[in-house]
């Protein structure tokens, strides 16, 4: 059983280069998120409840986030559209 | 100067009170006066992996609550000298630990002439694992090649910058140092685990060591010995490296590849 293990071993996906992957995205996403002043959450929404008097979108469509760039604050929205209204 | 160090990971079950025990005899061996805490209040295991259990009188709470003296409270390891255990409290609630009264233990600690006072982390982010790290001014990173293990530690470092004794006062911060447990070569080098540099990569902090996974850790803790005492094994050779590494030498890294087995043992063996 050992062999043909051994044979099948060969062809198996690099599961650990996987696991850095994500490991990568996900723990550059919670530094920043922990990192991020404590009116953040509160503002995100208080944006999103205007916007939503406006557009029909998405919760998970408004991202905020603040970077730091070049020495400056950066604070970034990023809002997606959705794709079928067009006013 | 004493020095107080935090044994902590976030995650359970990833060889913190394994740390814990090896890391301290291992420095007592050397000849410093080491004291070693359980913080787990209502879950505590240093006493039975240090094989110590039925000695506990009192316990870390009965000295922070002042119904037992340090000196009451402090068990003497029967096969290391220079070694201490503070029990944590089995039949109280987390709540009985206090900022004020860790620090006041500390302190007697260090008035004591203790060289090391580990602190042996519960798992979790709660205030137990915050009132271990709270006074710390190194701290040791247990995790295990895996990716919640990983994403924990990292959550962990971020909570000792920011809410230690250290961070709050804006003096030096803790000094960050990474053991990893349960490790793998064979599996690393199928690339089913997380590599070495991968982990030291994703939380950038300086390796203290690896401990390979090793079925010794488990007769040991069955044994109540700290498998730092067993002799010719891997996992107690690692955790001497560590002590060293901790003490300022310079040793490379071992137990990082595959020890080859024969091309026979390969095809049939399993």
């Amino acid at each position: 059983m050992a062999l043909i293990d051994y044979l099948l071993g060969q062809n198996k996906k690099n599961s650990a280069k996987q696991a850095k992957d994500r490991l990568q995205i996900l723990l550059a996403h919670e530094r920043s998120q922990a990192k991020a002043p404590v009116y953040l959450a509160k503002m995100r929404d208080e944006i999103l409840a205007v916007i939503a008097k406006y557009v029909d979108i998405d919760d998970e469509n408004l991202q905020i986030s603040i970077d730091e760039d070049n020495g400056f604050e950066v604070l970034e929205l990023n809002l997606i559209l959705p794709e079928s209204r067009k006013h | 100067m004493a020095r107080v160090i935090v044994v902590t990971s976030g995650k359970g079950g990833v060889g913190k009170t394994t740390t814990s025990a090896s890391f301290s005899a291992g420095l007592a061996l050397k000849g410093y006066k080491v004291a070693v805490i359980d913080f787990d209040v209502g879950l505590r295991n240093l006493d039975l992996i240090m094989g110590c259990e039925r000695r506990v009188v009192y316990d870390f709470v009965n000295v922070v609550q002042g119904e037992a003296s340090l000196k009451q409270a402090l068990i003497k390891d029967k096969k290391v000298p220079n070694l201490f255990v503070l029990a944590a409290s089995q039949t109280r609630d987390k709540d009985a630990l206090t900022k004020e009264g860790v620090g006041k233990v500390i302190d007697d600690l260090k008035a004591d002439g203790f060289d090391f006072i580990i602190c042996d982390s519960p798992a979790g982010i709660e205030k137990g694992a915050q009132l271990a790290l709270y006074y710390a001014d190194e701290a040791v990173i247990v995790t295990n090649p895996e990716v919640s293990s990983v994403r924990d530690s990292d959550r962990i470092l971020g909570i000792l910058q920011a809410k230690s004794k250290r961070a709050e006062e804006g003096d030096t911060p803790i000094v960050e140092h990474l053991i990893l447990t349960r490790y793998n070569p064979e599996r690393v080098a199928a690339g089913e685990m997380l590599a070495m540099q991968d982990v030291v990569e994703l939380l950038s902090v300086k390796l203290l060591g690896i401990v390979p996974e090793a079925e010794e850790v488990l007769q040991a803790s069955n044994a109540g010995t700290p498998v730092i005492m067993y002799e010719g094994v891997n996992a107690s050779e690692a955790y001497k490296d560590i002590v060293d590494r901790f003490l300022g030498e310079d040793k490379p890294q071992r137990f990082l590849t595959v020890e080859h087995k024969s091309l026979f043992k390969k095809l049939f063996g399993k």
